[in-house]
């Protein structure tokens, strides 16, 4: 006799909301894997259903990355929890020199989340993962209690392959190179803000989350010598660039004035009291290459369409170790220090 | 970008600082008003493009800064309380009371929230009769009238689950007190383009008379900053001492008479503890006796809750422009944005956290920077 002929005989049910026993990993977890995630992502045959994904690789390094994703609200102008989670990860893979492949996720899902909400976050991963040509291979699901989660959190951990003969770091910039970001500041950090806040912007701003890894392969096509690469999220490009004149022992030099930002994010800022160059981005490339390749690295970005407005932002320099300067559109010079805690609006 | 654009051009700039140079014939000691003009001449640079004879001075019209560690105290034991959602502008989170700030509170379990307009903490009171709503209002006449506004609003719906934690100041009596003191250094003021936008300029015609100081209402851009510089120079070296009106496309000698009707209405001068000032007579705004129920100090009897500021911090002698921040022997090292010892180091706009953010030893001294 099976486990399921000895069970009472309750009538299986299918919930509009997610409740505790869909984290039971019994029947209903089954149904939901079955219904939500492998409906949603395809089933991929008999391997999707063992424990863990067996993956095979060629020579070379793997490059390993996982991300918590959290963010309200879970949908956006310009994409949802689903697309950040995935390109969120895929990017990290990408700036580190690495071609994305395999992403595993892990959702914790509240009690009471609508299984079609749910179901709609699966499909965006799915469209994320063809767009960032990445495959997800395990994933895994707890339920809290209602009260217990903000919806859903996801993680991804990412794995990409790295080719032989790169390697990218951040400890490599040098005075004399120059730095280049592939579009416009602030984009997504705005579009988030505007909708979680309800503000009414001049023009809409719409999140720029995309895949970099096609982006960050015509760049080091064109520039194979290229120093490293970032993505500039959480604490904007000041940070980014913080991290990195750290990292390597140099200075930084910004130009204000050749910053991409747009008008709708320029004007937001004013209004909030916050620097575009703290607004994060999720779809933006910053590259630091030798001034040699820099004009070759400058025209793949433009040539690319996630690189239409990529601009030469500033160089590499010796002074100051450590120290972001940035010489605004006065020709006055000042520190560009990194975001410190939130960003929070001032009072006027 | 239009209206902004205009008051950045580089080229304009220049040219009003080549003035200012041509100008300027001795040292003198210029304060500016507003916690916002001293974020805007630091994060422009604009003191390193003045004469060295020139010195920029950062008075105390940082809201969040002014505001006393009692009143700070009072809004953490509110915020405590259960059953309330208390309600602040975002910088005012950070600002340290006797024991952490709100955001530890909000950790802790207390209900805080930003917003950016006083009538969206009335929304929440609507939206949620079952709870107590309150907002701090803290600032100068700039933000009084939104506040204001929000009590009317909230009496006529007949929101008695609506209150507000008062702590509003008056830039003029502050000015007043700063020259009546002996130790005063300042010759001339850029006076406060957002505050006169509501009051107007005649509350200052009374104070360059008496004081025999010029002061110059200036706007928030680079080149309303510089043209209150360019402007004040000409008036100290001519021997002048009025009011001159540089921001005159926001500002008009009545300023903005409906607001201050409201403001009347709702508000009544009253004596104000100062952040490191200390106590001045007839420099702030409490609510009316009409207004009574909604008083959130009253509400919520933490008005006998009383704080000793802490000796360590110099934000008092630093709003009063008798010390730079860069004086401090905590500065950058025990007092950072992240761990702030005083409210000038919490704000963007306070003088630490501008100084914090935008400068390094080596980079750039302020004009006349020999202090």
């Amino acid at each position: 006799m099976s486990d399921d002929d000895a069970a009472c005989p309750l009538p299986a049910s299918r919930y509009e909301r997610v409740v505790l026993g869909h984290g039971s990993g019994g029947r209903l977890s089954a149904d939901l894997l079955a219904d939500v995630f492998l409906a949603g992502y395809g089933d991929r045959g008999p391997d999707a259903r063992e424990d863990s994904a067996t993956l095979a690789v060629e020579a070379g390094r793997i490059a390993l990355t996982t991300d918590a994703f959290v963010v309200h609200p879970r949908v956006f102008p310009g994409g949802d929890l689903g697309a950040l989670a995935v390109y969120g990860t895929v990017n990290d893979l990408a700036v580190s020199g690495a071609v994305p492949r395999w992403l595993t996720a892990a959702f914790v899902i509240e009690e009471g989340l609508e299984v079609a909400e749910l179901a709609a976050l699966v499909a965006s991963m799915r469209a994320a993962c063809e767009r960032a040509d990445v495959t997800l291979v395990a994933g895994d699901t707890k339920v809290v209690d209602r009260g217990k989660g903000d919806g859903v959190f996801v993680t991804t951990t990412g794995v990409g392959v790295i080719p032989p003969g790169r390697s990218l770091s951040a400890t490599a910039a040098r005075p004399g190179d120059a730095v280049l970001v592939s579009g416009t500041m602030g984009d997504h950090g705005i579009a988030i803000l505007s909708v979680r806040e309800g503000l009414t912007l001049e023009g809409p701003v719409r999140s720029d989350a995309a895949p970099l890894a096609s982006l960050v392969e015509a760049v080091l096509a064109a520039a194979p010598d290229a120093r490293c690469l970032r993505d500039p999220t959480r604490g904007g490009l000041a940070s980014t660039l913080n991290e990195l004149a750290g990292a390597s022992a140099v200075g930084i030099e910004l130009d204000e004035p050749a910053v991409p930002v747009g008008d709708a994010v320029r004007g937001a800022c004013e209004i909030l009291g916050l620097d575009p160059l703290h607004v994060a981005n999720e779809g933006k490339l910053v590259a630091i290459v030798p001034e040699s390749s820099a004009d070759a690295a400058l025209s793949a970005m433009r040539a690319h369409p996630l690189g239409e407005r990529a601009a030469r932002v500033g160089r590499v320099v010796e002074s100051r170790p450590g120290t972001v300067v940035l010489r605004t559109a006065l020709g006055t010079r000042r520190v560009l220090s990194m975001l410190s805690g939130e960003a929070l609006p001032r009072i006027c | 970008m239009r209206y902004l654009d205009e008051y950045r051009d580089a080229d304009a700039v220049r040219a009003i600082a080549a003035a200012i140079h041509e100008a300027t014939t001795r040292p003198w000691v210029i304060m500016e008003v507003c916690g916002g003009q001293t974020h805007s001449i630091v994060r422009y640079g604009l003191d390193t493009l003045l004469p060295d004879a020139i010195e920029l001075v950062h008075g105390p019209g940082c809201p969040v800064c002014v505001t006393p560690l009692t009143m700070i105290d009072r809004a953490h034991a509110i915020a405590a309380r259960e059953g309330v959602v208390f309600c602040s502008f975002g910088d005012m989170l950070r600002v340290p009371g006797s024991r952490g700030d709100l955001l530890s509170r909000k950790s802790e379990g207390a209900d805080v929230r930003v917003v950016y307009s006083p009538l969206d903490a009335v929304r929440l009171a609507e939206a949620h009769p079952d709870r107590e709503v309150v907002f701090f209002a803290i600032g100068f006449e700039t933000t009084s009238p939104a506040n204001a506004m929000a009590v009317k609003v909230a009496a006529r719906r007949g929101l008695t689950n609506f209150s507000m934690l008062v702590s509003h100041v008056l830039v003029p009596p502050v000015i007043d007190a700063m020259l009546d003191a002996g130790d005063n250094r300042v010759q001339a003021f850029l006076g406060p383009g957002h505050v006169c936008t509501v009051m107007g300029t005649r509350q200052y015609e009374a104070i360059a008379a008496r004081h025999g100081v010029p002061i110059v209402i200036s706007g928030f851009e680079p080149l309303d900053l510089l043209d209150g510089v360019r402007r004040a120079v000409i008036q100290l070296e001519a021997g002048e001492a009025r009011v001159d009106n540089a921001y005159a496309r926001a500002v008009r000698p009545d300023g903005n008479p409906a607001s201050r009707a409201v403001v009347d209405e709702v508000f009544e001068v009253c004596d104000r503890d100062w952040r490191g000032v200390g106590p001045i007579a007839a420099s702030g705004l409490r609510l009316r006796a009409a207004y009574r129920d909604h008083d959130a100090a009253a509400r919520f009897a933490v008005e006998d809750l009383r704080t000793a500021e802490p000796a360590e911090c110099i934000s008092g002698r630093v709003l009063r422009g008798l010390a730079k921040p860069s004086d401090c022997p905590a500065f950058g090292t025990r007092c950072t944005p992240e761990h702030p010892l005083g409210a000038t180091m919490v704000s963007s706009e306070g003088a630490c956290a501008a100084y914090f953010a935008y400068r390094a030893d080596d980079l750039v001294t302020l004009g006349g920077g020999a202090r």
